[in-house]
């Protein structure tokens, strides 16, 4: 959370793109209170902000659940499409190309990527479309009110359904098994990493996957259940301290010793900072970050942090030779093909 | 008839010697895979080529290799491109259909058969000749990798011998096909000129067909439908196509795969291509990523037949409730299920019109011929993106993969029609106009089509958030009861005013007839020659061709003008009938069904029987 300084400063001070922070405000949020959901639109609102991207250059997508009901809880200046269960990366992918300079950002739910949504998930990150993909992971189905999510952990019992026998499905294996260029696991009880791990994931130019443990306090909220606030509390261990440096600024954070810290450029000449914890992390060893989701699985400990990064592999959009205009403002002239051409297209029909 | 050129020669009196001349059916009978189809349109190109009307049919098993495959080259120096359910020369290069295949040929016909078929033939008033396919690929030393390629090149060589097919148009037609590369050009020719001397050496001709040389395909052209659809769209601006394979739709997208480096090179950016195609992981995302390019402001489509298009339902009630543009070709094949794939059928016409739960319309087309093919391509973005709708045209097997004269492709007459669209600009004069108000659902001309705002649009005041839960005029999450109502009555009016801007229906009208038949699509060949065959026996129709739904008044018209309308179409139930009878309920009376689906177009001769045999019975 901001202190109130920093509050009062937002409101009356300008971005470099002449907004105040209440201009990537949305609506009052109609989940529940303490709804992990709500404190990561409060995030997504203090890295738009923050990170001077102008409202207008977002595109917010979503698929259905309460997850995806919060893109109306912030950044109402910016277009956004409320689609269907699961099937947002479809939308998004159809839609982003429309405009090239846009930043797609696209809110789920677990059951909502996990589930229904398992296959378009996978191949949207298999496509790697330059765009920020969050999963509001709380193990559970909030708004069809407290099934279980294919991200249960084994053994949760809940209300209706009694004991979960099945494995839980790994967000963050299944992102990396489909060749994501940027996995992150995040915890909505941790607004600073949240905040720092968006704007990284903002600036790179590919799929960028957060998976972000948001806990349900209606349906979810064990204490003894890593997707609680409490549980989540308790079972964090993050890879690193985050801290994400634009590309204008003088790295004027403090002198970290050698082998202290790793950085890592951003395709837009931005970095981020990993600061090592415990234990050194190389966040470009795709076979490393495998290996880190399966050691905390089974010590029962929610990793966080910037899993993996590839910032350089071509997007989606590289792989088309498009126009620099943006296709939805091509006009006629540019779309139909000469008159002259009809003669000869005719010829080649004979 | 619309699509052949219209044929002069009306003699119907019998041949003189005997002789029957640009009049009959060629059924060929050779293994799928085998190469046949270069053989059959190098023929039917040939033919073509000569100023005969002529059309082709495959009809062709659900397999790549293996099974038997039939194809139909009918000759018609009327100009009649339907199906003729008989076989006047059969060709038959496979064992395993060849006792079978004898008992269609008409008496008098011929059977042209390879001489390693040692089976029994049982008919005796038939012209029978053997080829002696081996031998010739021996002398012409074919190597035997190409041998099954190449053998099917026998019956061209002797057909063109025996029917009179001039070897100057197989030539060219041989060109066309391996576009002009001489290295595969020449092992086919080699064995056609060779089968083409032996026919000469061998066969005593003693059936009476013949191919003579007229000029009734001046300025035609040939092509199948799904290439005319794909390039139609490529005419009409496409910028996205999702799609997923599957048959008798693949070839729409894939023509498009080859035809958008050429046709849509950017005229300002060089180098650049302003057509996005993906290749989606199923039809879910390929409509999916199609509405998702609609509503950021791109021409967007997808390609898809029956299983794929029951897939789309969720997403296209999304799109019709959130007034996204997007068009869906839908070439529709026998179901339910699985179905039979390679077949053909009007079978989806009920399901595209009711697809999606609660209260949905959509606009559908009905393509009748290629030339139709090719319009409605760029036709059916300026109606999605001016009506803010999905528009699902209804081609099928026969049209989209079956190869057609037409006439050419017109460029197109009109310019772009990309709908109430607001830039920033536009969006403060509409502000300016409106006194502050615009809201993305809000009907500001009354012809229930609001005004909208594209993605990238850098007005603060152009957002809006799409939703398919309920909303009002500005797009605000609603439940109250006459938001919905007002919502769903608005689109209803949206929907009326799509009739502004649907194709009309085409009458063709014969004198004193108090006889109507309706029809949608390509069924029109058959009919028409069928309408023909009645005029004969003194029975008038007057044909209405329904090109679009919303049913335009004309149609109402139409029914009330006659005692009698038959609705023909290719499916069990009478799908037409049964939207006809929905939005005509007063006229229902007088529809009658001819409906049939056996996998094959509908024949002329059994539409004719169905007709005659109703009237007879009144
Ligand atoms: C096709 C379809 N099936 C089922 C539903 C019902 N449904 C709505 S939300 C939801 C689950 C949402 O769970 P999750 O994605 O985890 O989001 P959360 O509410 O937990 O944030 C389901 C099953 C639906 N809307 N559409
Ligand atoms: S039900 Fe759970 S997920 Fe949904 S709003 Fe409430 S707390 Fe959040
Ligand atoms: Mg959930």
């Amino acid at each position: 959370m901001m202190n109130t300084d920093a509050v009062v400063h937002s409101l009356v001070h300008t971005n470099t793109v002449e907004c105040v922070r209440n201009d990537y405000k949305g609506l009052p949020s109609t989940l529940c209170q303490g709804c992990g959901h709500n404190s990561i639109a409060s995030q997504i609102i203090t890295a738009c902000y923050e990170l001077n991207i102008s409202p207008e250059k977002i595109v917010k997508f979503s698929g259905i659940g309460c997850s995806s009901k919060s893109p109306t809880y912030f950044l109402s200046r910016s277009f956004g499409f409320n689609g269907l269960h699961g099937r947002m990366p479809s939308l998004a992918l159809g839609a982003l190309f429309a405009d090239h300079t846009l930043h797609g950002l696209g809110i789920s739910g677990d059951g909502d990527t996990a589930s229904i949504g398992m296959g378009q998930f996978k191949h949207l990150v298999r496509r790697n479309i330059p765009m920020v993909y969050i999963v509001e992971n709380n193990g559970v189905y909030g708004l069809t009110k407290g099934q279980f999510a294919p991200t249960a952990e084994k053994g949760l019992r809940l209300k209706r359904q009694g004991v979960n026998a099945f494995q839980p499905v790994d967000i963050c294996m299944e992102a990396l098994a489909s060749n994501a260029t940027f996995v992150a696991r995040s915890f909505a009880g941790d607004p600073k990493q949240v905040k720092e791990l968006l704007k990284a994931a903002l600036s790179h130019n590919g799929i960028a996957v957060l998976d972000i443990i948001s806990p349900c306090v209606t349906f979810h909220n064990h204490e003894n259940s890593m997707h609680s606030y409490m549980g989540g509390k308790a079972l964090e261990a993050p890879l690193h301290e985050v801290t994400y440096v634009p590309s204008r600024e003088e790295i004027v954070i403090d002198c970290f010793e050698e082998g202290e810290t790793r950085d890592v450029i951003l395709h837009d000449g931005s970095m981020v900072r990993l600061k090592k914890l415990e234990k050194d992390y190389d966040p470009t060893d795709r076979h490393r970050a495998f290996q880190m989701l399966d050691e905390s699985e089974k010590k029962k400990l929610l990793i966080t942090g910037l899993l993996y990064i590839e910032p350089y592999r071509p997007s989606l959009f590289d792989l088309y030779v498009l126009p620099e205009t943006p296709l939805n403002r091509l006009t006629e002239e540019r779309l139909r093909p000469p008159k002259e051409s009809i003669g000869r297209l005719n010829q080649m029909m004979l | 008839m619309e699509l052949a050129n219209p044929v002069q020669i009306k003699d119907t009196s019998p041949p003189k010697n005997g002789a029957v001349i640009n009049d009959f059916c060629i059924t060929f009978s050779t293994i799928n895979g085998s190469g046949s189809a270069t053989a059959n349109t190098t023929l039917l190109r040939a033919i073509f080529k000569m100023g005969v009307p002529v059309s082709g049919k495959n009809i062709l098993p659900s397999n790549i290799q293996g099974l038997p495959t039939w194809y139909t080259l009918r000759v018609s120096k009327d100009g009649y491109l339907g199906r003729l359910e008989k076989d006047d020369i059969v060709v038959s290069m496979n064992p395993i259909t060849f006792s079978k295949e004898q008992e269609y040929i008409v008496p008098g016909g011929v059977l042209l058969y390879s001489d390693e078929i040692k089976l029994h033939i049982r008919r005796e008033d038939i012209h029978v000749y053997p080829m002696p396919v081996n031998n010739i690929l021996n002398t012409v030393g074919i190597p035997a990798k190409l041998r099954d390629y190449t053998a099917n090149m026998v019956y061209v060589g002797i057909l063109a011998e025996l029917l009179g097919i001039k070897m100057k148009n197989v030539v060219q037609a041989l060109e066309f096909h391996f576009k002009g590369k001489e290295s595969a050009i020449k092992p086919n020719l080699d064995v056609i000129n060779l089968a083409a001397k032996w026919a000469q050496d061998n066969l005593k001709k003693s059936d009476p067909y013949f191919i003579r040389s007229m000029d009734a395909n001046v300025n035609c052209i040939i092509s199948d439908g799904n290439t005319a659809a794909g390039l139609g769209a490529i005419y009409g601006g496409v910028q996205f196509v999702g799609w997923y394979p599957i048959t008798p739709a693949t070839s729409l997208a894939e023509t498009m795969h080859e035809y958008v480096p050429i046709l849509r090179k950017d005229q300002k950016e060089e180098g650049k291509e302003t057509c996005v195609m993906i290749q989606a992981e199923d039809e879910i995302a390929a409509i999916g990523m199609a509405i998702g390019a609609g509503w950021g402001g791109l021409r967007a489509m997808t390609a898809t037949s029956g299983p794929g298009l029951s897939l789309m339902a969720e997403y296209l009630g999304l799109a019709y409730y959130t007034e996204t543009p997007v068009v869906v070709w839908d070439v529709q094949r026998v179901g339910p299920s699985t179905g039979l794939p390679t077949r053909t059928a009007q079978g989806d016409i009920t399901f595209a019109n009711f697809i999606g739960h609660g209260d949905t319309q959509y606009i559908l087309l009905f393509p009748g011929s290629v030339k139709e093919c090719f319009e409605f391509g760029w036709r059916a973005f300026d109606l999605a993106e001016r009506m803010q709708t999905p528009v699902i045209v209804l081609s099928d097997l026969d049209l989209g993969m079956n190869q057609w004269i037409s006439e050419p492709f017109e460029y197109p007459d009109q310019p772009m029609d990309r709908g109430k669209v607001l830039w920033e600009d536009d969006l403060e004069k509409i502000l300016e106009k409106t006194g502050e108000k615009w809201g993305r659902y809000l009907d500001i001309d009354g012809d229930g089509i609001p005004y909208r705002t594209l993605p990238g649009n850098q007005n603060p005041r152009s957002a809006y958030f799409s939703r398919g839960t309920g909303h009002d005029e500005y797009g605000a999450y609603r439940e109250d009861p006459e938001v919905w109502e007002r919502t769903l009555s608005r689109l209803k009016l949206k929907f009326e005013t799509a009739k502004k801007f649907t194709p009309k229906p085409i009458l063709r009208e014969m004198a004193r007839a108090k006889i109507g038949i309706l029809s949608v699509g390509s069924t029109d060949f058959s009919i028409q020659e069928a309408r023909d065959q009645l005029a004969e026996q003194g029975i008038a129709t007057n044909h209405m061709r329904i090109r679009a739904i919303p049913f335009d008044d004309e149609i109402r018209k139409f029914i009330e003008a006659h005692d009698i309308v038959f609705v023909v179409e290719i499916n069990r139930d009478g799908q037409l009938k049964q939207l006809l009878t929905i939005q005509f309920p007063e006229q229902a009376t007088k529809l009658k069904m001819v409906a049939r689906i056996d996998g094959l177009p509908l024949s002329a001769n059994w539409i004719e029987e169905q007709i005659s045999a109703k009237e007879a019975s009144k």
